[in-house]
């Protein structure tokens, strides 16, 4: 395993400035991610989104007397599939576990959990940082139960309580405190949801609060053993998650050169105001008297079957990544690009598949993503489809039309839709490349210009102006490259 | 006519079926039988008779039609443990209020598929925790046995009839229900029997399904019936077990028909007697009690071997480490938000802290207070972990015992029924009573007790036999033999049917 | 082993039970004589036994990815002692 080394070297641009020298951030994140699936961790109501209050809920989940856990499969394969796509540790062996506290929107008085012997071990993540490459630690991944929502703004003395999210499966990933800098942070989340994504065990929806973190930060000077951390609770955004570490690690700085200490303590990240505060529930530190849960067996299931399921995985971000720099040649900028959504990898392959794998880069990057950026759409709703767009490409290659004309193409299937192919036919967009023709217009711009033709012998820039003045000429069909190639043969550059 | 609620579960499947009463005379009988006795024993915490007309009048058409299950028309009793659907439910503790279950338990739906017919919900310690039905939210039952005083006379102390499920064993005995669902989680069903000359078995964890039943300690609940007879018992058992998906604790085996086994004898059967359950300053008439249980056995052709369980003096402390801590978890969902008891508070901490105090009882906050404490930080290891080692190695004890023995038998309890009172000063001297049955539990093994004899103040006393994992065939044949030979205990005088 | 008043508030507010001055006494004390007993377990020799995890022998079982259940949201609360369309309703907490 290859995580960046705690920092040996005596300056890192990822050092934070204070008053009295260098300060060195450690970042070590909790994400909780739900798992994809239709039923609940260890029952059978439905995890779907948005229902009215408590009717996403069973007895068990109402923790009524008398009422049993049973675990759903899927939930387990979810897990599973994540922890080999995080190139982790499968423990066929894990136990779950009591955690015990009091909260209305706890029903049982417990949180079933897996404390001691999770079902994924230790893994890796691979990020990209301002094209520096750096892999993080991953500790562990255990599943976990939800918990219900409670409203408290519906009544001055009163709250609301609503158990639909109760049970709902969730996977902890909990990654090594080899993190530097709130990049580095923003780029590891980035790049986990994109992995849940592809391997379909989660959604990483954020806002519907389907991928939230817990942000440990300290702070230290280079060198000096690691300093008091402070937990960030339920960071629901890539940009608040940066804001909540900028801020943070300066509040910590701040209080230490001030010669104070800092105090070992639960946060939550006030959006608004940009700051973290201090949780007010101020009880006794937490005692959850963790215990093996007896109404469940320990979690077991075979080699066998941790393989059927890694035969089934998907192909994840990396090695993607990894062909499509070296099958189609891209480099590694467009190849993150492209690679960072599965749905754009598969778009891009669609129109790639039998074509050059950099044109079309080009045209999905430059062209496509950019319109889709513009107009706030997602690659799932593109008014553009890869057929289209690879038949766009198609009639570039061929030399149907000029790369101009495609651009004007591609407005025109945006907007209006159609086959590619039947509007260039439609709408005379065919270019010319019969070279006779292409003389005869060349010909006749030289044959009525002779001064610039002249200066155009010792000023062979003013090829420009000729290339232009043929292309108006040709209504912009005429395929520049032969233009330029027979205006630079007839004047003589 | 004869007198309806003398009849064994058997004589009275019987009876329907040669149409000599009907199931509605045969559940009238008890439902007036409940009323006249409830008020001086209080075995029931709440009477269903129009529920239980209802399902007797259902049974007669099915007998009628020729389509009879096998418990129809029989009235039982249903230990308040159970979540019966729409009736209250309350464990016996005011924390559950007004408590009407939505649901209802599996093994009380096996019941009623069979065709069970339901008097009421049956008195219980309260959460399942003690023995001597002397915690009820309800108060307490009066055992229906009396005990002979100093003077040879018999005594009008009120005795206890065991626990926790007390209303259960006093029901039975009274002749107030055919038989009763119980629990037993550290001897509720045998103790109780054997206080009160019925039949109890505690099956194999696993059995029966627990879903539905208020959990007391998940590793160690376990539902089961009390009778007057074995068959009773058997017939009872073969209803109430099965494979539950919903809780996946229980156990995909086919329930075999313990009733086939009854006659089969104990030819040839190894009977274990461990030397450990001897204990010290064990009273001569316990003592006799086993003699004669092994001498029975003897003539019946079992052949008796004298065994060793080493840990069994350390089953019960580890018993009051691992059932507290169990509880102290599973009683957290009674926190006044989703059901039962609310007491208001400032604010909700305070809320909780005003609802678990009052409706919980003493010795339900004391084992919460246990439990939470075993389980806190710093002495998980010291308490919890090492409990639960010890219990590897009782049930271990048991594992090598079976290379020698097929079934073991010892005495249910250290003594007979006591007075109420009288061991409720020093929780551990309550403790104490269950000192031959927890073992039971731990290992996760079937016990049975039957009745043995009566003491010398007159009240009953239980031979306990204990078996391997899913064996209770071995345990109802054995049984029999003891029953043939000691006799069927009976309260000579009904003084509680005299108002 | 001693177990003081100190200590059974602290158990007993984790516990969300409230306990009076007199109570806290007294169950210094029962609580007390109970840990001392359960201590003789330390007479035993468990250093190479694992705890038991399981009472029967066999796999936990698991159910497939179907919603089989909800929609019941009436029944979920029928017995609330405070409900509104179908919320349960409690004291305030203070975040």
């Amino acid at each position: 395993m290859n995580s960046q080394k705690v920092a040996e070297k005596p300056k890192s641009k990822n050092f934070i400035e204070g008053a009295t020298g260098d300060w060195e951030v450690i970042i070590g994140l909790e994400v909780h991610a739900q798992v994809a699936s239709n039923s609940k961790l260890f029952s059978g109501s439905s995890t779907g989104f948005g229902a009215p209050p408590n009717s996403h809920v069973s007895l068990v989940d109402a923790a009524m007397p008398g009422m049993l856990p049973v675990i759903n499969r899927e939930c387990v394969a979810q897990a599973i599939r994540t922890g080999l796509g995080l190139k982790a540790q499968i423990n066929t062996k894990s136990v779950f576990d009591r955690k015990n506290y009091f909260y209305p929107d706890l029903p049982q008085g417990y949180q079933i959990s897996q404390y001691k012997q999770p079902i994924v071990g230790e893994g890796e993540v691979e990020i990209t940082v301002d094209g520096e490459m750096l892999t993080v630690g991953v500790e562990r991944l255990h599943l976990e139960q939800d918990a219900g929502k409670s409203l408290h703004d519906q009544h001055p003395d009163y709250s609301y309580v609503d158990l639909n999210r109760s049970g709902v499966a969730l996977m902890e990933i909990v990654s090594k405190p080899d993190l530097r800098s709130s990049k580095q942070a923003q780029a590891y989340v980035t790049k986990l949801r994109s992995i849940l994504r592809y391997l379909g065990t989660s959604d990483g929806d954020m806002d519907k609060g389907n991928l939230r973190a817990d942000v440990n930060v300290s702070v230290r000077k280079p060198g000096d053993k690691l300093g008091t951390r402070c937990e960030i609770k339920n960071v629901n955004s890539i940009r608040f998650i940066g804001q909540a570490i900028e801020y943070e690690a300066r509040r910590q700085i701040d209080i230490i050169e001030d010669g104070g200490k800092i105090d070992q303590e639960t946060r939550l990240f006030d959006a608004a105001k940009g700051e973290t505060r201090s949780m007010r529930s101020k009880e006794e530190a937490h005692d959850y008297r963790y215990f093996p849960d007896p109404d469940l067996l320990p979690l077991e299931f075979s080699n066998d079957y941790v393989e059927e399921l890694k035969s089934k995985l998907p192909e994840l971000p990396d090695e993607k990544r990894a062909r499509f720099i070296e099958s189609f040649g891209l480099s590694a900028y467009d190849a993150d690009v492209l690679v960072a959504e599965r749905a754009s990898a598969d778009y891009f392959e669609k129109v790639a598949g039998g074509r050059d794998g950099k044109v079309a880069a080009n045209w999905v990057i430059n062209e496509l993503f950019g319109r889709l950026n513009k107009e706030g759409k997602a690659i799932e709703d593109s008014p553009v489809s890869s057929a289209q767009l690879g038949a766009i490409v198609d009639l570039i290659g061929s030399n149907a039309i000029s790369g101009k004309i495609a651009k004007d193409l591609f407005e025109i299937v945006w907007t209006e839709g159609g086959d590619p192919a039947e509007i260039v036919d439609k709408r005379g967009m065919k270019q010319v490349t019969d070279t006779g023709a292409i003389e005869k217009a060349v010909d006749a711009i030289i044959a009525a210009n002779p001064e610039k033709v002249e200066q155009a012998k010792a000023k062979p820039s003013m090829l420009g102006w000729f290339v232009g003045q043929v292309m108006k000429s040709t209504g912009g069909k005429a395929n520049p490259a032969a233009v330029n190639d027979i205006l630079k043969a007839k004047l003589g550059i | 006519m004869t007198d309806l609620t003398k009849l064994t579960m058997a004589e009275a499947r019987d009876g329907l079926a040669k149409k000599t009463f009907t199931a509605l005379e045969l559940t009238d009988a008890f439902i007036t039988a409940i009323e006249k006795a409830n008020p001086a024993l209080n075995a029931y915490v709440l009477q269903t008779p129009e529920h239980a007309r209802v399902q007797a009048k259902d049974s007669d058409k099915r007998i009628a039609a020729g389509s009879a299950r096998p418990l129809e028309g029989l009235p039982i009793g249903n230990k308040d443990l159970f979540c019966t659907r729409g009736i209250r439910t309350t464990a016996c503790s005011n924390i559950l209020g007004e408590f009407h279950p939505t649901y209802e338990s599996t093994v009380g739906q096996n019941l009623w598929d069979a065709g069970a017919v339901m008097l009421g919900k049956l008195n219980n310690d309260e959460f399942a925790m003690g023995s001597s039905n002397e915690t009820s939210a309800f108060g307490n039952v009066v055992s229906p046995w009396r005990r002979k005083g100093k003077d040879g006379k018999l005594s009008t102390d009120k005795l206890v009839p065991g626990g926790s499920s007390g209303g259960s064993s006093a029901a039975v005995a009274a002749g107030l229900c055919l038989a009763a669902t119980a629990t037993d989680t550290g001897g509720s069903i045998r103790q109780p029997a054997a206080l009160t000359g019925t039949v109890g078995i505690k099956p194999t964890y696993g059995r029966c399904s627990r879903w539905g039943i208020v959990a007391f300690a998940s590793s160690l609940d376990q539902a089961g019936p009390i009778g007057k007879t074995v068959r009773d018992a058997a017939i009872m058992l073969k209803a109430m077990a099965s494979h539950d998906l919903k809780d996946t604790t229980s156990v995909d085996a086919p329930v075999p028909d313990y009733e086939a086994v009854l006659g089969k004898g104990v030819k040839g059967l190894r009977v274990g007697i461990p030397r450990e359950y001897r204990v010290e300053g064990m009273s001569p008439e316990i003592q006799k009690l086993w003699d004669d249980g092994i001498a029975w056995l003897k003539s019946a052709g079992a052949t008796i071997h004298d065994i060793s369980l080493p840990h069994t003096k350390y089953a019960l402390p580890a018993y009051y480490i691992v059932a507290p801590a169990e509880c102290s978890s599973n009683l957290a969902r009674y926190d006044g938000v989703r059901y039962g008891l609310r007491v208001n508070g400032d604010n909700l901490i305070d809320t909780y802290e005003n609802t678990r105090h009052q409706g919980f009882g003493k010795e339900v906050r004391r084992r919460i207070l246990i439990g939470t404490y075993v389980l806190s930080a710093g002495y998980y290891d010291a308490y919890y972990l090492k409990a639960q080692k010890v219990r590897t190695l009782i049930k271990r004890d048991f594992d090598e015992a079976w290379n020698k023995v097929d079934v073991v038998l010892t005495p249910t309890t250290p003594s007979p029924a006591f007075a109420f009172g009288e061991k409720t000063g020093d929780p551990l001297a309550m403790y104490l009573e269950d000192i031959f049955t927890v073992t039971v539990n731990m290992a996760g093994l079937p016990g049975m007790s039957v009745p043995g004899g009566l003491s010398s103040e007159g009240t009953p006393l239980g031979l306990q036999l204990i078996g391997k994992p899913f064996d209770e065939e071995t345990l109802f044949r054995t049984a029999q033999v003891i029953e043939d030979a000691a006799g069927r205990l009976s309260v000579p005088d009904a003084w509680w049917m005299k108002g | 082993m001693q177990v003081d008043e100190a200590t059974v508030r602290r158990i007993a507010r984790l516990a969300r039970i409230k306990i009076s001055d007199a109570e806290a006494k007294g169950l210094e004390k029962e609580l007390s004589g109970i840990l001392d007993w359960v201590a003789q377990l330390d007479e035993v020799d468990t250093s190479n036994v694992e705890p038991m995890t399981r009472v029967v022998a066999q796999k936990l079982k698991m159910r497939d990815d179907v919603v089989t259940d909800g929609e019941i949201a009436e029944q979920i609360v029928a017995n609330a002692p405070l409900a509104e369309d179908n919320f349960f309703v409690v004291p305030k907490v203070v975040e």
